[in-house]
């Protein structure tokens, strides 16, 4: 039998529906292929065993004839997704070896719809990188290799180089700043971001509230679809879920584009950013026209502010969201001489670098006479840009740039330089200030072979749109490159 | 700290902002590289104080990417009754307490 | 910074080496609302439960748990305001107030800093003396009332080195009512917490029970000359009961005039009331940075409250204690001493409106006042389990009034209705109380009694006074059951007085 591995996630679901595989050969050929991709250290936790229980359980229901949205599917499920009994650790020492008495409202929508899952994937720690390099449990290695080993990109690298690497058929991920459509942009994978609400936050191990949204990283668009729509859903356990029912996005994917409006803002066109990515950019941009959309330059004016006001907004989320890792009640506890000393102790051990950085960056921006000057100022960019986004709608109906400004980059290079490693996330920091849709989709590959991305952002609530778009994108590209297996 | 003018402050983090932070955080920093955080947050507040430049004037912060009223639960008992459950990844734990060091008042 | 215009009146000023003293106090009183589950949990609110049988996960801070909004806390905290006449704002927002403790899950506790739900208000209260005589009234400003959660509870004699941590009072619904520096003396506080603690459970938003906690007050004292600059102020936290509070305050009164007048200066602080000790002492160590880096939570979403639900709450307002105080003052022409005995809480006012009602109001507040509260605070009794019920008492005064028994065996009726003998009509009727008031059996009586003490009826005439005599020789012989006007009339006619 051909390689089951290689299937999308809607020929998988086609194969098992037809009868040609089951869930539990499909499940341990994907087993087999996590067993061999050690090298890329895309898990932190095997779930192999349940994997093939469920994978049972799947193939039961289907003889009986339930048949769910996701059934039989072998998934991976990032680190940050609490899963009822299996640790549960956000790629971060602090949490020790936490296993959740609960599942996330997302997982959850996923098993009740058939989801068969592998393991949990790597991430940097607390979601908090753009390179999979803050990760307690080491970094994440890109499948795509230039001479040397690369980062996939973060926060969810562990997603995007699994699917990346055939070793799930998709996986679910988290989005606060770009973590979810950065790193398909590394690995040429493709990974939406909905709409702020679409997806319930409960369970899922808080970074920054009000920016957090889970979302999917798939081979295909309408992969991707498929998996938001198990994925999405009101929750009235999260109070800033939507309640708005889940359209057929799969529906979306392939539908014309002709007439619509696509938004080319002249603020994405930074100094400094690789030509390649520039070119790309134009191709997409011809691309989109050769296929029925109208092109119109539209102005974003305060894009260049949204990264800095990010970097004030989630970490002072961040700050009060992690101070309840404090070693009293689950995780990790150093004992000190007191109290306080234990506080410290546990703290410091338990979180890496950057986390701690951010933390204290958080609590500066909050404290006592600088909360105006720093976090409220950030919020009220903060309503600048979406102002900007309000008036590009009256002239557009999706807009297309760049996913990343750079292709993915050596271990290591950037790790010490933080703005650096920050500027990673500009093209897509804005989506998740406004709380819109953005979907990244591999459109091309750089001189050195690596893959490129290019977002589609949409309006708030305009998945449909965003599908369509992408799927447009994604015919015209045509990006079917893989990276060859050097890992196994 | 120095106080902030119209906006930013004026010479940034000094060694004894962040003990205060690293206090408040409940990180330890030890002595010798307060200095160094200093001058590391100082560059990403540089970086950041750039938002100066926006016109905020007569704009309204934004707490949240949604535009609606808290949603609200009717009163009624659904939850607790799970010790186990609340006490299952405590590091200690006596007598359905979670032991903790002494915290004296 | 609060300013405080009001200067004490005098008979409240403390005497120091360096003159008089005027304590400046405002309170901030936390409040339980009596809901069935959490504020932001479904988790029960029960008292005294096993250790952490009643917590969520939500209240235990696990990983990705967050807070959804109880609506019925919500109401009350509105109904709450409206009771302290005070402003509702139609807009709040719930904001975290960071810091660490380990009763304390989230590292945060979620609170309303920016917004409250409640704005400015103001109650008349009305001190008492130490002997039970009504003050002049006073105006206590309200400065706000907010909802935030309850902490959970640190045990710390379970262990001698380690701590021992409860959260099933984690997450329950406080609101934080906070006065204006009004107060001036410790009566004045205690009235205040007094009047504040009828008001809610008169409106049932919170049950006022202080021995559970669920009605505790922040004080805070600072002294000044009188008029003066205002002082340093102190905080004295969760003091639970009105004694307490006076005490605590008299304490810290003198504490700060004594430090003062030393040299000393006060530094603001929060600090305990060991009310074995009846001292206070300071509570926080110094070296721990108080900045609570307030923001909005982005777990919630701002409460924005339509006119109508705050129209509709007020319509459905119960009466308020000082409603009913004038009300009985009008319309039961009581005291006003009577009236706010009487309406000292809703059990007695529901129960003296059913005793008078339709009967001498007057008569009914006596026997209440009087014979029922005696009895009841002989027998270490409450109202609500009283033997003798509001309709007992009712018909009691029914048989004087009907002139079935006097006044005087009513007294005796009473007793055996409070010793659990039955009602007014059965112990009458068992008893043979029954007042004679027919005039030839009385008659009869008094000839017989005048005949048996010939010579005394001689002394009679000159002497009046032994009127009391025979009547007290006929009463004995009726065993107290003849009616006294009767015996008179007939007396004075036989004996010719
Ligand atoms: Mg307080
Ligand atoms: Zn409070």
């Amino acid at each position: 039998m051909s390689d089951l591995t290689k299937l999308t996630l809607e020929a998988a679901l086609g194969g098992m529906e037809k009868g040609e595989f089951s869930s539990v050969e499909l499940t341990q050929a994907h087993i087999n292929a996590c067993a061999d991709a050690g090298k890329l250290n895309a898990f932190i936790t095997d779930t192999h065993e349940l994997a093939l229980e469920q994978a049972k359980a799947s193939d039961a229901r289907r003889a009986k004839g339930t048949v769910g949205l996701l059934e039989g599917a072998p998934l991976g499920v990032k680190d940050l997704f609490c899963t009822d009994g299996v640790k549960t650790c956000a790629g971060s020492k602090i949490l020790g070896d936490f296993e959740p008495t609960y599942e996330s409202s997302v997982t959850a929508n996923m098993k009740a719809d058939g989801m068969v899952m592998l393991g949990k994937l790597n991430l940097d720690e607390f979601a908090m990188g753009s390179s999979n390099e803050t990760s307690a449990y080491g970094p994440v290695i890109n499948p795509w290799r230039k001479d040397e080993d690369l980062v996939p990109g973060g926060s969810s690298g562990g997603s995007a180089a699994a699917v990346a690497a055939d070793l799930c058929l998709g996986a679910t991920a988290t989005d606060t700043g770009g973590s979810i459509r950065q790193p398909a942009s590394f690995t040429g994978t493709v990974g939406i971001k909905p709409t702020y609400g679409r997806c319930s936050r409960w369970g899922t191990v808080a970074f920054a509230s009000s920016l957090d949204q889970a979302g999917p990283i798939a081979k295909t668009v309408k992969d991707a679809a498929i998996l938001l729509e198990s994925m999405s859903g009101y929750d009235a356990k999260d109070s800033t879920s939507l309640n708005v029912d889940v359209p057929k996005w799969s529906n979306s994917c392939g539908q014309s584009v002709k007439g619509l409006r696509i938004g080319i803002p002249k603020e994405y066109r930074m100094d400094g950013m690789p030509e390649d990515i520039q070119a790309l950019w134009d191709r997409g941009i011809e691309w989109m026209k050769d296929a029925g959309a109208e092109i119109v330059p539209i102005t974003l004016p305060h894009t260049k502010y949204a990264l800095p006001a990010y970097y004030v907004v989630a970490p002072a989320e961040a700050s009060s969201n992690l101070a309840r890792y404090d070693g009293m009640r689950y995780g990790l506890r150093v004992d000190g001489k007191d109290l306080n000393d234990t506080y410290d102790r546990t703290r410091t051990e338990g979180f890496g670098d950057e986390v701690r950085r951010r933390i204290m960056i958080g609590t500066y921006v909050l404290s006592a006479g600088y909360y105006d000057a720093y976090y409220l100022r950030a919020q009220k960019v903060r309503t600048r840009i979406v102002q900007d986004f309000e008036n590009a709608w009256q002239s557009c109906d999706a807009i297309l740039t760049p996913t990343a400004p750079s292709a993915p980059f050596a271990v290591g290079r950037k790790v010490t330089d933080p703005i650096q490693m920050y500027l990673n996330d500009i093209f897509t920091v804005t989506t998740n200030l406004a709380g819109l849709p953005g979907i990244s989709v591999p459109a091309g590959l750089n001189a050195d072979g690596l893959p490129l991305g290019l977002q589609i952002i949409g309006r708030a609530l305009d998945e449909d749109t965003v599908f369509k778009a992408a799927s447009a994108l994604e015919d015209a590209a045509g990006f079917t490159a893989k990276p060859e297996a050097w890992w196994t | 700290m120095s106080q902030p003018e119209n906006g930013a402050p004026e010479n940034g983090v000094s060694a004894d902002d962040v003990r205060k932070i690293a206090r408040l955080s409940r990180l330890h920093v030890e002595d010798a590289q307060c200095g160094n955080l200093a001058d590391e947050l100082n560059g990403i507040l540089g970086w950041i104080e750039q938002l100066g430049e926006v016109d905020v004037e007569g704009v309204e912060p934004m707490t949240s990417a949604v535009d609606m009223s808290a949603p609200m639960r009717a009163d009624e008992i659904t939850d607790g009754g799970k010790r186990d459950d609340v006490l299952k990844n405590a590091p200690k734990k006596d007598d359905g307490f979670f032991v903790v060091p002494r915290s004296v008042e | 910074m609060f300013i405080a215009p009001r200067v004490a009146d005098k008979k409240d000023w403390l005497k120091g080496e360096t003159g008089d003293w005027e304590i400046i106090i405002g309170l901030e009183v936390h409040a339980q609302v009596a809901s069935n589950s959490k504020l932001f949990s479904g988790a029960s609110t029960e008292y005294g439960s096993q250790p952490n049988s009643q917590v969520s996960l939500v209240d235990a801070g696990m990983p990705g748990m967050l807070p959804v909004v109880n609506e019925f806390c919500v109401e009350q905290a509105v109904k709450t305001g409206l009771g302290l006449n005070a402003q509702i704002n139609l807009f709040s927002r719930f904001d975290r107030k960071n810091y660490f403790y380990v009763d304390l899950p989230q590292g945060y506790q979620i609170s309303q800093f920016e917004h409250p739900i409640v704005g400015e208000g103001e109650i008349e209260v009305l001190p008492i003396d130490a002997d039970g005589n009504t003050l002049e009234p006073v105006t206590v400003g309200i400065e706000r009332l907010h909802l935030e959660q309850d902490a959970g509870k640190s045990v710390h004699d379970l262990s001698p080195d380690e701590t021992y941590v409860d959260l099933n009072r984690c997450g329950v619904a406080l609101m934080e009512i906070v006065s204006k520096p009004d107060m001036r003396s410790p009566e004045e506080a205690s009235a205040y917490v007094d009047k504040l603690r009828g008001i809610v459970r008169a409106l049932g938003t919170c049950d006022g029970d202080m021995e559970k906690g669920n009605l505790r007050a922040d004080v805070n004292v600072s002294v000044r000359k009188p008029g003066g600059e205002l002082g340093t102020r102190c905080e004295i936290k969760n003091v639970n009961s009105m004694r307490f509070i006076r005490q605590a305050i008299n304490f810290e009164a003198r504490r700060h005039i004594e430090i003062i007048e030393a040299g000393g200066t006060i530094d603001q602080e929060t600090r305990l009331f060991d009310s074995v000790k009846g001292e206070t002492r300071t509570m926080r160590s110094k070296e721990d940075a108080h900045d609570y880096r307030y923001f909005p939570d982005p777990d919630l979403l701002p409460l924005q409250l339509e006119q109508s639900f705050v129209d509709k709450v007020k319509a459905d307002l119960p009466e308020l204690p000082d409603a009913i105080k004038a009300r009985f003052m009008s319309g039961y022409n009581l005291s006003e001493y009577d009236a706010r005995i009487l309406t000292a809480d809703k059990g007695k006012s529901d129960f003296y409106e059913a005793v008078a009602g339709g009967r001498d109001a007057k008569i009914a507040a006596n026997w209440m006042m009087g014979d029922l509260f005696g009895a009841l605070n002989k027998a270490g009794t409450e109202l609500e389990d009283s033997p003798v019920t509001a309709p007992m008492l009712g018909v009691l005064i029914d048989r004087i009034a009907d002139k079935t028994i006097s006044g005087k065996i009513a007294k005796d009726v009473f007793e055996r209705m409070f010793a659990g003998e039955g009602d007014a009509d059965t112990i009458i009727e068992t008893q043979g109380l029954k007042q004679v008031t027919d005039m030839g059996a009385i008659e009869a009586m008094v000839d017989k009694a005048i005949a048996d003490n010939a010579g005394q009826a001689e002394k009679a005439k000159e002497n009046p006074k032994l009127l009391g005599f025979f009547v007290g020789q006929v009463m004995k012989a009726s065993q107290g059951k003849a009616n006294p006007q009767a015996v008179n009339e007939i007396l004075r006619k036989k004996l010719g007085l």
